[in-house]
């Protein structure tokens, strides 16, 4: 029995991983972290059970340059909102591919970089390319602390990047209003917030209703399938729909090289609110987003 | 008193333990992170509450173990309770602004809100021990039921609070909740008849 048990477990890691080069697996203190090679394509997984890992980052080897998701696409939104990010905090890192884009798009910008993992920010430095400089800094912290301490300091920022959640596990003090308050605070007149969210399940209705009630109104990007969304939310009015398409025009050919057509972001980017407005918003003290994300 | 309200008020307090615990996590997250140092610092305190109050309360039912004394346990544990709802804020607030590393401050903070109200509810264990027990031959299958019946209650505690109750209700809406069932306990247990008490006492003592 354990001998058919093993045989089970070997062919479906064998399916699994077929074709793809494992160059690195890491046990760390809060995931599994997998670097696979596969099709040209270079990826940090993370995963908590065998099967299935998930895609946390990916880029090409040819093209490094590349913006391989859908999300990480659509995360160039936020710059239509804000076009000149100075100051930028990034919460959480995973293989740099968004810090490493932004640091090119801006050269003359800091960047703040806060992963909770340590052995994330170093396979990210290993294999992705992924390096700190006089420009960009990594702070190995809970992104909720790091959020409290740079407001105590009075920090400000024209970019918070909220880039936190594996598809797995969610840590839910990152997804409350309190925490988005916090976060508020910590942005210079004009600055957004660019999240990435949860797309499907109850999840989504409570996640919009949370940044609604923080933010007032904001840019809903969703993606193919509604795989993805993206929330985009200001502290200054949003900008409407001709000063968008403005701006995508200036960027066309800047997004161009990253793999990003903005024509085809355009149509994605939605305002009207369509959640149910009675659903409960997020706090410190009502937070089940693990569940509501299993619903 | 009937053996088996002391064995629903074991269980009760077994439930109310492990459901402090668990919305613990939840209320120190936003102070000093989700980080695997925060769970060990409050189940480092927890564990440490639980050992000295069984010492404490095992220590307390030599003196003349009365029903009353026992019900007082639970209002305690619950009074104690109370100051999570209403002062765990500014506390968790001054502690993180004091202590720069996270790790400290959680055990800090966990020591503050969790270590009173832990030990006096550890007290109950072996103080239900000995109003259970009738002769020392049944003592080990007394304590065996007892251990059962409130850690079974631990483990229901767990999961109705992290699979369902903080689906629908706030955490202090919780806590409070758990402070009105150590109430009502601890009522039940001073308030019982004493006629009755008489007899279980003397059958005990016989």
């Amino acid at each position: 029995m354990p001998k058919l048990l093993l045989a089970l477990l070997a062919g479906g890691l064998l399916a699994g991983t077929a074709q793809a080069k494992l160059l690195h697996e890491e046990r760390s203190l809060y995931r599994n972290i997998l670097v696979e090679e596969d099709n040209g394509r270079r990826c940090m997984k993370f995963s908590l059970r065998l099967k299935n890992p998930q895609n946390q980052s990916c880029f090409e080897l040819a093209h490094p340059e590349r913006l391989v998701f859908d999300y990480a696409r659509m995360s160039l939104a936020g710059l239509l909102v804000q076009p000149k990010p100075g100051r930028i905090l990034i919460l959480g890192l995973g293989g740099g591919t968004l810090p490493l884009t932004l640091r090119r798009l801006y050269p003359d910008s800091r960047i703040d970089n806060v992963e909770i993992d340590e052995a994330v920010v170093r396979t990210a430095r290993q294999y992705f390319g992924y390096a700190e400089d006089v420009q960009m800094r990594t702070h190995v912290r809970d992104a909720r602390l790091f959020v409290r301490a740079a407001r105590r300091r009075e920090t400000r920022y024209d970019l918070i990047l909220l880039d936190a959640f594996n598809g797995d596990y969610i840590p839910e003090h990152l997804m409350t209003r309190e925490f988005l308050k916090e976060v508020k605070d910590l942005l210079a007149p004009g600055g957004i917030v660019v999240a990435n969210t949860f797309s499907t399940s109850r999840l989504y209705h409570h996640e919009s209703a949370t940044y609604a009630a923080v933010f007032g109104p904001f840019l809903n990007v969703i993606g193919p399938d509604r795989r993805n969304r993206i929330i985009v939310a200001s502290t200054a009015p949003l900008p409407d729909e001709p000063l968008l398409r403005q701006r995508a025009q200036a960027f066309a050919s800047r997004f161009q090289a990253l793999g990003v057509d903005v024509e085809a972001l355009l149509p994605r980017i939605h305002r009207d609110a369509d959640w149910p407005a009675d659903v409960r918003v997020l706090t410190d003290q009502y937070n089940p987003a693990n569940l509501l994300k299993a619903e | 008193m009937p053996n088996w309200l002391i064995y629903l008020l074991a269980f009760s307090s077994g439930f109310a333990i492990m459901a402090v615990e668990l919305l613990g996590g939840r209320m120190l997250a936003p102070y000093f992170g989700g980080s695997v140092a925060v769970w060990g610092s409050i189940i480092t305190v927890f564990m440490l509450s639980l050992s000295l109050g069984y010492l404490a309360g095992g220590r307390w039912s030599l003196n003349s173990p009365t029903l009353r004394r026992y019900g007082s346990l639970f209002m305690t544990g619950g009074l104690l309770t109370l100051p999570l709802v209403f002062f765990a804020t500014p506390i968790m607030d001054g502690i993180s602004l004091s202590i720069a590393d996270e790790r400290y401050g959680s055990l800090l903070a966990a020591l503050a809100l969790f270590f009173l109200p832990t030990t006096v509810l550890g007290m109950i264990s072996p103080y239900s021990v000995r109003l259970l027990t009738e002769d020392s031959a049944r003592s080990g299958h007394v304590a065996g039921r007892l251990y059962f019946v409130s850690t079974l209650g631990s483990a229901l505690g767990t999961l109705a609070t992290s699979f369902y109750l903080v689906l629908y209700l706030e955490v202090n809406s919780i806590l409070l909740g758990l402070v009105g069932i150590l109430l009502l306990g601890g009522l039940a247990a001073c308030g019982y008849p004493r006629t009755r008490i008489g007899a279980a006492w003397r059958n005990a003592h016989a």
